[in-house]
């Protein structure tokens, strides 16, 4: 598990559902096959609506025409994301665009086990409200064992929640990292 | 220890008597539902991380109803069903409905309750948010994504963290105009999408319980859409008997107890309520029908696991009898069984597809169509700035198919009223 995680910010609003991460359309490609799952990344938040993309301004893609991965890395966005469908294409589409760590004031359940089970993004909780005080673009740098963020372009730093009990699960790299470390994958 | 519903049921499948809110635990499944949308990707990871040759724990707990991407051209839809045929044939899966047989079912959450999967006291883990659905049979239900249910295709195991409960109570007499979707479109309205998020939502009461079983996991099948890990409603004698007339494994019997503590509680007198719409674009954006009726719309969709059920389109039917719609209505029977039921089901001495199809709608093969949009072709997807009345469960932006359309959530009762005048219409017009 990287120690810091840095990139530059793309800052979302609330409620963003799996269809806005990865519309329903688009969940027929393989997720296994190299060639088909780039495509995944290209339509990684494809559904956003795009004045709601790219806060505070809006109307920045997260992914620029005709690439398949995004400028952005870390994702900024508040309460309830990943609500919706049970779809692992969400998170997974996240890390084919190369999403590092999504900080969020909450996470909708399905969503955030998938993200630790899958080993995908680091699901980050934060009391704060980041997506009012961040813009996309700004450069940040994230302090895992400190748990912290920083602004590296404001200079301003904030705390983010402990994993808590997923922990282990995430610095393992997920469920099935985990299992065999501790022995329990051994079948009935 | 005081429990509740929920408690009891993890408790038993982590073979514990008690159970703390909080606690991550490991349980035992009873069944592992999966699609064609879930299932491929699932599978893949089963066979990456238990080997090529890996055997499923329990042939007989695996169950596979493809139901998303049917009926449509896309090559990519049909090798999802290709892929999910061979890993049947190979683990030898008894519960394998395949596309283009005579076992095909339709909608999964539907298909399991009708083949008798859902059996009270035992949990349910799916490759799809609608899981929760099969709460409504005093079971644990509830939604997963691909690695965990390839972790519980080796292992027969998951690790979940026991959730507090929130209780919603109905009392009084459930009157015609009033249906379980309104009653639980009332509750996302105030709690919103994410007012149950990690927790369970448990419904009692005496309005509940006059409801029949396909009325129920309405109700429960929306638990999801408030963030809610699973619905549930306590089997009582109307489930035994749907359960036992399709079913003769055997089922253990949870309640509550009196004293058991919860997160929150809510308290409704249906006769205080009225028919509601979730606007776009959230399933928590409530509004009375009155308040928005006479809203243009272009399109009213009546199916999906939420509103495609036998009882939904006799309620439709009653509304649509002798009438004609003015916009293009799309009946969508979630399952085979149900486009059954519409040739044999008579309201009037009339069948509910002879009405249907004599009011000017069109009536689709059973599968989820358009409720998530699917593919470009699927019948019944949004387009342009379609503005939909819906029976289904979700309407972010673009659920139906395109960005630029508007979804407003609904009973069927209202969708056959507002199909009727073209505009959103109060079911008590009609009734």
């Amino acid at each position: 598990m990287e120690k810091i995680i840095q990139g530059k910010a793309y800052v979302l609003g609330k409620n963003i559902d799996t269809d806005q991460i990865i519309p329903a359309e688009h969940l027929v490609y393989s997720l296994s096959d190299p060639e088909e799952v780039v495509l995944y990344g290209t339509y990684a938040l494809s559904g956003v609506p795009p004045e709601q993309g790219g806060l505070p301004e809006g109307n920045i893609p997260f992914i620029a025409d005709g690439e398949v991965r995004s400028a952005f890395t870390i994702i900024i966005a508040g309460p309830n994301f990943g609500c919706g469908s049970s779809r692992e294409h969400a998170p997974f589409a996240l890390k084919v665009a190369g999403v590092k760590a999504i900080i969020a004031e909450s996470y909708a359940r399905i969503f955030y086990r998938n993200c630790v089970d899958g080993g995908f993004a680091i699901p980050y909780e934060t009391a704060e409200q980041l997506n009012q005080v961040i813009k996309t673009g700004d450069e940040l740098k994230i302090d895992v064992e400190a748990n912290t963020i920083e602004n590296l372009t404001t200079k301003v730093t904030y705390k983010l929640n402990p994993l808590g009990s997923v922990f282990n699960i995430v610095e393992a790299g997920g469920i099935f990292a985990y299992a065999r470390q501790e022995n329990l994958m051994a079948q009935s | 220890m005081a429990q509740t519903i929920t408690q009891k049921i993890l408790a038993k499948a982590a073979n514990r008597k008690f159970v703390d809110v909080g606690e991550s635990v490991w349980l035992n499944v009873d069944i592992l539902l999966t699609h064609d949308v879930c299932g491929p990707p699932t599978i893949d990871i089963f066979r990456e991380e238990f080997g090529s040759d890996a055997k499923v724990w329990d042939t007989d707990k695996v169950v596979v109803l493809p139901d998303h991407y049917i009926f449509t051209a896309n090559e990519h839809a049909h090798r999802n069903i290709d892929l999910l045929r061979q890993f049947a044939k190979e683990q030898g899966l008894k519960h394998y409905y395949d596309v283009g047989t005579d076992r095909y079912k339709g909608v999964c959450h539907v298909a399991l309750a009708e083949e008798g999967f859902n059996l009270p006291g035992t949990v349910l883990f799916g490759t799809d948010s609608h899981t929760c659905t099969s709460g409504a049979f005093g079971m644990f239900g509830t939604g997963i994504g691909n690695t965990d249910a390839a972790f519980i295709l080796g292992t027969g195991k998951l690790w979940e963290k026991v959730p507090e409960s929130i209780k919603f109570t109905f009392d009084g007499e459930m009157p015609a105009w009033l249906t379980a979707k309104d009653l639980i479109l009332q509750i996302l309205g105030d709690i919103t999408t994410d007012g149950a998020t990690y927790r369970a939502m448990e419904f009692d009461g005496e309005a509940i319980f006059s409801l029949p079983m396909e009325e129920r996991m309405t109700l429960t099948n929306m638990a999801i859409e408030g963030g809610g890990m699973n619905g549930i409603i306590a089997a009582d004698k109307i489930a035994e008997e749907y359960v036992k007339a399709r079913s003769n494994k055997p089922y253990e019997l949870f309640q509550s107890d009196l004293d058991a503590q919860y997160h929150s509680k809510y308290h409704y007198n249906v006769r205080d309520l009225e028919p509601v719409v979730a606007q776009p674009h959230s399933p928590d954006n409530r509004a009375t029908v009155r308040s928005v009726a006479g809203t243009k719309i272009t399109k009213s969709y009546i199916g999906s696991c939420t509103g495609g059920k036998l009882t939904d389109f006799v309620m439709a039917a009653k509304i649509l009898k002798g009438q004609k719609v003015s916009v293009t209505t799309n009946i969508v029977p979630a399952t085979v069984l149900v486009a059954r039921s519409l040739e044999t089901e008579q309201y009037e001495g009339v069948s509910l597809k002879q009405i249907f199809e004599d009011a000017g709608c069109s009536v689709a093969l059973p599968s989820c169509a358009a409720c998530l949009g699917g593919p470009a072709d699927t019948v019944g997807r949004s387009v342009d700035n379609d503005v939909v009345v819906s029976t289904t469960n979700r309407n972010f932006p673009g659920r139906m198919g395109s960005k630029h359309a508007g979804v407003y959530l609904a009973s069927p009762l209202t969708a056959a009223a507002s199909a009727i005048t073209g505009k959103l219409t109060d079911p008590r017009d009609f009734l």
